[in-house]
């Protein structure tokens, strides 16, 4: 049977209630509207003093070797709240790459970090558009004297303005992969990028520089395999974010209509109203299931399958995140269409987040090249 | 988990050891849209469940079960679907009667009543539905007045869409015993034998072709002092507490069939080129998608997680599989293309039909789409009731 654990249940309804105070519509205004690329206190709190970041890093880096479930439990909070901090890019994008294709130094010296809360990391992948984001090479490193030189931009990379570090997959002269780690000063050209959804930074790389040898953090090449592992955790936090988000988009629109008076009653107690809300219910209930379910999946001996419920997660939870909040902007009526309310804000992150890491068309393909191969997948 | 599995292994070899020889024609069948198919047979492989102990394994020890725990429940559902098992005639007898019984019944009606639906003897029928009480339970007509010399309660009123009525032994009547009670007073909820007197069968002929549903009349139709459940005036109570069991295990044995189903899908799909379609790759894709939610949805509510959004999620699963499954059926044929309109004696493209026209009927018995959307807004949200007019 499927259910938290009593220790996740407090997770999440501690969590909750943090975000709700700390990640007030009136917090996230305060990034927006002035541009800032993150909420620096509550990332402050989120990581030094909740030790979020720890949560699934294993012990012996230091973190509390819990697993994917309480990473998604957050993941799906954060997104509730449109929590303005780069804890999907440290904790779902860059941490489980630098576990499953960091050498063990760079384990200890990076994932030590962000288990203590005092680094933010995220990952230039070359396009992070695509289910396998990993396969384009939009960095090239060449052998140079003791080091490596490397060329190359990336167009979007999420949270770079926050992050103390970048990794930076890089492809070498003999067609294989390596994995760069450039702190803040090491050179790179960082270009902050106006965004439709600011509460999540994007800005693009440039790179022409050398860097020594202790840069690149790989032991010997990156496999498609070892991305595709750090991936798939990955994509797990973003369904479980924009399932979280969709929660709050339509939160906020069940708070709104039972305010809203039309004909001398509220606009709830209209049919047409509730069988839209319930049906969001009935769709954030099967996202949830699945998201949950598919998270107890992750490094098992079912963990291939897991992968492929967490990528028809992903297309039910972009399917459902949109859905939300063009409702939220529906019921609301006039004001859902005005900057002063929130609907916006969850309308724009729902485009950002479903364009992240394969759209559903790809997510699908992955599942049908499966689902048909011979032998199945039941 | 081993001894799960070890329980898992159990069933598996009784069922490659029974569904064979003449019980082999059985396999996968009685399904969506075939209710009343080999009749018969089925009724016959009933009692062999029965002869295994495989009939009411959910039932407490003291009534006759093996009290099996949740989890092994939803293995002997899995496993039994897996192996082809057909539809059973027994379950409203097993799911809802026995249980209701078990609940509300006088020891003496336990008696009676228990070892017949567990022998796979005695099969029941639901008397709910109404022509113009369907989800508007409150609005029952049927009267039941009593009589005063026999204490005996003399029906009469018309109940519509009893699944199986033409090939079961009884049928629980809800029926309104107050003269002039409304809504949800005034009810009684009878056990009534349908072979006597007044009572009048109609198997209605359903898009499919078949009849599994029956209008069934009562003209001073007769039920024994005796069998009366509860008190009178109780009615309204006990039918919402069978709906509750309802809800249930047996649900994880219906995704078994609708992976069934799906796998059915792929297979047609790659015989006829319909695989080579990215389009129809897509929506196999997202099928699959859903029928995994709607497993982890169940689990969910089968745990023992009783916060209030489990609970409000709860609401959701029939709507979710109801849909899902009417999405099914149109993928079906769209797979089929040209052959889906071609009545032929493959047994598999039958099913698909037979699915396809059947799951129509998913999103309206046992509360339409609307009356569930309307049970998400109110038990779920909390929004504003629907007004209730009076006509």
């Amino acid at each position: 049977m499927l259910e938290f654990t009593p220790d996740q249940q407090m997770i999440r309804e501690e969590a909750q209630r943090f975000l709700r105070e700390q990640s007030s519509s009136e917090a996230i205004r305060r990034v927006v509207d002035t541009g800032a690329s993150h909420d620096a206190v509550l990332w402050n709190s989120i990581s030094r003093e909740l030790g979020w970041c720890a949560m699934a890093i294993p012990e012996e880096f230091g973190g509390l070797g819990l697993g994917a479930t309480e990473v998604a439990i957050l993941m799906e909070l954060t997104g509730a709240r449109l929590a303005c901090v780069p804890f999907w890019s440290t904790v779902c994008l860059a941490a489980p790459l630098l576990q499953s294709a960091g050498s063990e130094e760079a384990k200890v010296r990076y994932l030590g970090a962000i288990a203590a809360g005092e680094m933010a990391v995220t990952v230039a992948y070359a396009d992070l558009s695509v289910a396998d984001p990993a396969a384009t090479v939009a960095v090239k490193a060449i052998r140079a004297g003791g080091g490596y030189r490397l060329a190359g931009k990336v167009a979007q990379v999420i949270d770079f303005e926050v992050a103390d570090v970048v990794l930076v997959p890089a492809g070498l002269e003999d067609g294989t992969t390596a994995l760069f780690a450039l702190t803040r000063d090491s050179g790179q050209v960082v270009t902050p990028l106006k965004v439709l959804d600011a509460t999540r930074s994007v800005a693009a790389l440039e790179l022409t520089l050398e860097v020594s040898a202790e840069s690149r953090i790989d032991d010997a090449g990156v496999s498609a395999e070892q991305f595709q592992r750090a991936l798939t955790f990955a994509n797990l936090g973003l369904a479980a974010e924009q399932l979280g988000a969709a929660q709050g988009a339509l939160d906020v629109t069940l708070a709104y209509i039972a305010e809203r008076v039309q004909f001398g009653r509220t606009i709830a107690s209209f049919q047409a109203i509730k069988h839209r809300c319930a049906k969001l219910v009935v769709d954030v209930a099967e996202t949830r299931s699945l998201v949950f379910g598919a998270a107890q999946g992750v490094g098992t001996s079912g963990a291939v399958e897991s992968a492929l419920e967490i990528a028809g997660a992903r297309v039910l939870a972009s399917d459902l995140q949109f859905r939300a909040a063009e409702e939220a902007i529906q019921l609301h009526g006039g004001v859902g269409f005005t900057w002063e309310y929130d609907p916006h804000l969850y309308f724009k992150r729902a485009q950002a987040s479903a364009a992240l890491l394969g759209a559903r068309e790809a997510q699908l393909d992955r599942i049908a090249a499966s689902v048909f191969a011979d032998g199945g997948l039941k | 988990m081993s001894e799960l599995n070890a329980f898992r292994t159990e069933v598996r070899e009784w069922m490659a050891g029974h569904l064979t020889g003449k019980f082999a024609a059985l396999k996968y069948r009685g399904g969506s849209g075939e209710g009343d198919a080999l009749p018969e047979l089925r009724k016959e492989w009933e009692r062999e469940l029965a002869a295994g102990r495989w009939t009411c394994p959910g039932w407490p020890a003291e009534h006759g079960g093996r009290g099996l725990s949740v989890a092994e429940q939803v293995a002997f559902q899995e496993e039994y679907s897996r192996a082809g098992g057909p539809g059973r005639m027994g379950h409203i007898g097993e799911g809802l009667m026995g249980p209701t019984l078990i609940a509300f019944g006088t020891e003496e009606q336990k008696k009676r009543f228990l070892p017949g639906i567990r022998s796979g003897t005695e099969f029941w029928a639901q008397g709910y539905s109404e022509p113009s009480a369907g989800s508007d339970f409150g609005n029952i007509k049927t009267r039941a007045k009593l009589d005063p010399e026999t204490g005996d309660w003399i029906v009469s009123g018309q109940k519509v869409w009893t699944s199986l009525a033409h090939l079961s032994d009884w049928i629980f009547v809800v029926a309104r015993c107050e003269e002039g009670s409304v809504g949800r007073n005034g009810l009684i909820f009878l056990l009534m034998p349908l072979d006597q007197p007044g009572v009048d069968i109609h198997p209605i002929k359903q898009i499919g072709g078949g009849a599994e549903f029956n209008s069934v009349f009562f003209d001073d139709a007769r039920a024994k002092a005796d069998d009366v459940l509860g008190q009178p005036g109780d009615g309204w109570k006990i039918a919402m507490a069978l709906l509750g069991f309802e809800r249930g295990i047996s649900t994880l044995g219906q995704q078994m069939s609708f992976q069934q189903e799906l796998d059915l899908i792929v297979e047609v799909s790659k015989e006829n080129g319909s695989d080579r379609s990215p389009a129809i790759r897509q929506r196999v894709a997202y099928a699959w998608t859903g029928l995994r939610a709607m497993r982890y949805l169940a689990m969910r509510v089968l745990s023992d997680d009783q916060s209030a959004e489990t609970r409000r999620e709860a609401l959701t699963y029939k709507y979710q599989w109801s849909n899902w499954h009417r999405d099914l059926g149109r993928l079906a044929m769209d797979v089929l293309k040209m052959d889906a309109n071609i009545v032929a004696d493959d047994p598999r493209r039958e099913r698909l039909q037979q699915m396809f026209l059947f799951a129509r009927a998913d999103t309206i018995y046992g509360g339409t789409n609307e009356i569930q959307l309307n049970i998400i807004a109110e038990q779920g949200l909390g929004m504003p009731r629907e007004p209730r007019g009076k006509l």
